[in-house]
């Protein structure tokens, strides 16, 4: 994976020193809060319901055994021992002191990570797919293609005050698998018929209070110019972009409003322009990064089974393992789902845990997915009963991996500033409820919002759950039909929304309408598609 | 009766305006009347409160009870975490949330 060179570990530290100083004037009262709070956030940190927040990057949600042990150890230094896994990839710590946030970012900058442009209307953390390397579905890996717009992207000067955040996603293969087209721009590396790899460029994509799916606005950007035309895309966005109202600010907003045509014809234009400025990265520095990302030493011929006679262990697999590229290996996916436990979060000891069964059994490479789950990617068949055994006795050998177990939460009402109800109970309440019959239901991607901001990514669940402030008491929409990947589709609204335990309930009639309407093979998202909302409607609320 | 609610400068705690100073208990929150601006610009200048606004609550035998149930949230706690809130001994607790 990547490594810092000296200029990636100069402008870490020397963030360091910066946000130092900041926070010192502001504690001495020489900056007043108004002044600071751009200055933090830039930094990660946000000020939230009980406590400062930090939001830590996890560039397209990679790290080393290294890495995920120091974020075990700023869980217990620095925060009250655990620390939360969020939709992007990234890590929160939700109990932090402002005066202890530079020596956070300093131990951070010891591992080669930061909390740089995790806040603010700037280019984000860019995401991918979290079996980057591992499957063989992927025309190539795209993480070195992540990477480089992480370089091109961070203190951009151009786009470090754009009209609104700005999030990116890369993955290389059909199967989407980190919502690529709810992105503001995602990015699809393919290959065309001559077998040269390009950029396919969906734009103006995203959740929250106006969910759409991207557009593709060039299927086939070459390579070597992915950089310009992300530039270009971003261009057209920064000059149109409306500032002038929060809520239509972000991308979609331009896209839909200027139409895919008109859009993309500017974009084309800029490109036009911009190819001339020869902005475009030197190839040099991406085969430089392409190196940092070979595959790691596999053994071949090794045992290609795994010895099921364990049941417990055998439903582990078949519920969290995916196959991998190399015979003998496999993916493995740590859920972060307990049973009646919070969806994300991980105790310091559990991440130090999987930092050395990282070590241990995955060539030191572990992912965070959007899904809010951990991955150790290359994982030998021989050796997965034995880190089961570590994951069970540790409380993360639950068999859930997009189950209806699995939900997506956000932190809602319980932690944030901006949310309007808890999503997390009902996220307990509903694994709970269905926890014996999960297995029956099969894949069913529930996913929870505490705001119309949509961090839980409910517009994209088959079934979907937004909480609303409903004259002060806390009320629960419920949406059924959404979905990411290939076949990406938004979750109408059922109709009037229920009380904490109503939701519950609605969401097992729907489960139970489900298992008494599904064809041979049906998914619940198959079902409903199949059969539609009436029905559905007529089940939760006849 | 309208109390003041704010975060540490330092440690960000919530905390609560008791008539003197900053409280880490909404029960000792007091009644401001119409002296919340300046109550906050005051305090806000000396940077003995950060984020510090007003809000509505009503005040029982039980105590004072912010009226919306996010500041109820900031007064004890996560409701999902009682071990981490300010009566971790108390499992009624987080009723008085709800």
């Amino acid at each position: 994976m990547y490594k810092y060179d000296s200029y990636d570990q100069a402008m870490v530290d020397a963030r360091v020193e910066e946000f130092r100083d900041q926070v010192r004037r502001r504690l001495e009262g020489h900056i007043t809060e108004d002044q600071f709070k751009p200055l933090r956030l830039m930094n990660g940190l946000y000020l939230q319901l009980h406590a400062y927040m930090l939001r830590v990057a996890v560039p397209y949600g990679t790290l080393n055994s290294a890495q995920m042990r120091m974020l075990g150890d700023i869980a217990d230094k620095y925060d009250r021992g655990y620390g939360h896994f969020t939709t992007r990839q990234n890590i929160q710590y939700n109990w932090i002191k402002l005066e202890d946030a530079p020596d956070i970012l300093a131990d951070l900058a010891k591992v080669e990570m930061h909390a740089i442009q995790t806040s603010g209307n700037c280019i984000r953390n860019t995401t991918s797919d979290q079996y980057a390397g591992a499957v063989a579905d992927e025309v190539v890996d795209p993480r070195p293609y992540a990477e480089l717009i992480r370089q091109w992207s961070t203190f951009h000067p151009e786009f470090s005050f754009l009209p609104r955040k700005f999030k990116m996603a890369v993955i290389a293969s059909d199967t989407d698998r980190a919502a690529m087209k709810l992105h503001d721009i995602g990015i699809q590396i393919v290959r065309d018929a001559a077998g040269e790899l390009g950029a396919a460029f969906y734009v103006g994509g995203g959740m929250g209070r106006t969910p759409m799916i991207a557009p593709c606005i060039n299927p086939f950007v070459p390579i070597d110019r992915m950089i310009t035309y992300a530039e270009a895309c971003l261009r057209v966005y920064n000059r149109h972009g409306r500032r002038d109202n929060k809520y239509k600010a972000r991308i979609k907003i331009l896209v839909h409003e200027l139409g895919k045509d008109e859009y993309t014809r500017q974009v084309e234009a800029e490109f036009a322009h911009l190819l001339t400025q020869q902005i475009e990265p030197p190839l040099a520095e991406l085969e430089r990064i392409k190196a940092q990302f070979a595959e790691p030493p596999f053994e071949v011929g090794i045992a290609d089974t795994v010895d099921r006679s364990d049941p417990d262990f055998a439903l582990w697999v078949d519920n969290n393992c995916l196959p991998h590229k190399q015979a003998g290996y496999i993916a493995a996916t740590i859920s972060l789902k307990p049973v009646g436990g919070i969806p994300g979060d991980a105790s310091a000891d559990q991440i130090r845990l999987m930092a050395d069964l990282a070590r241990d059994y995955s060539f030191d490479e572990l992912r965070v997915t959007h899904a809010q789950n951990i991955v150790l990617p290359h994982v030998k068949k021989a050796d997965l009963y034995a880190l089961w055994q570590q994951l069970e006795a540790a409380g993360l050998g639950t068999a859930n991996l997009d189950l209806v177990g699995d939900i997506i939460a956000c932190p809602g009402l319980d932690y944030c500033s901006l949310a309007n109800a808890r999503s997390i109970p009902v996220a307990q309440k509903i694994g709970q409820r269905l926890a014996v019959k999960q297995q029956e239901i099969g894949e069913l991607k529930l996913k929870i919002s505490g705001c119309i901001n949509a961090c839980g990514h409910h517009h994209a669940g088959h079934i979907g759950i937004l909480g609303v402030d409903k004259k002060g008491t806390e009320n629960y929409q419920l949406l059924l039909g959404g979905c990411e990947g290939a076949d990406t589709s938004l979750g109408q609204i059922t109709g009037p929304g229920f009380d904490e335990d109503g939701i519950v309930d609605a969401v097992e009639k729907a489960t139970q309408f489900y298992l008494s309407q599904r064809e041979e093979g049906e998914r619940f998202l198959d079902t409903y598609r199949r059969i539609g909302m009436p029905a559905f409607k007529e089940a939760i609320y006849g | 009766m309208k109390i003041l609610t704010g975060n540490d400068l330092k440690s960000g705690a919530v905390t609560w305006w008791d008539g003197v100073q900053w409280s880490l208990h909404v029960e000792d929150a007091v009644d401001v009347g119409d002296h919340a601006d300046t109550i906050l610009a005051r305090e806000q200048a000396a940077r003995r409160v950060n984020a510090a606004y007003a809000i509505e609550a009503v005040k029982d035998a039980d105590g004072v009870r912010p009226a919306h149930i996010k500041d109820r949230i900031r007064a004890l706690g996560p409701t999902v975490r009682p071990d981490l809130t300010l009566k971790p001994a108390d499992p009624g607790a987080g009723d008085w949330v709800i």
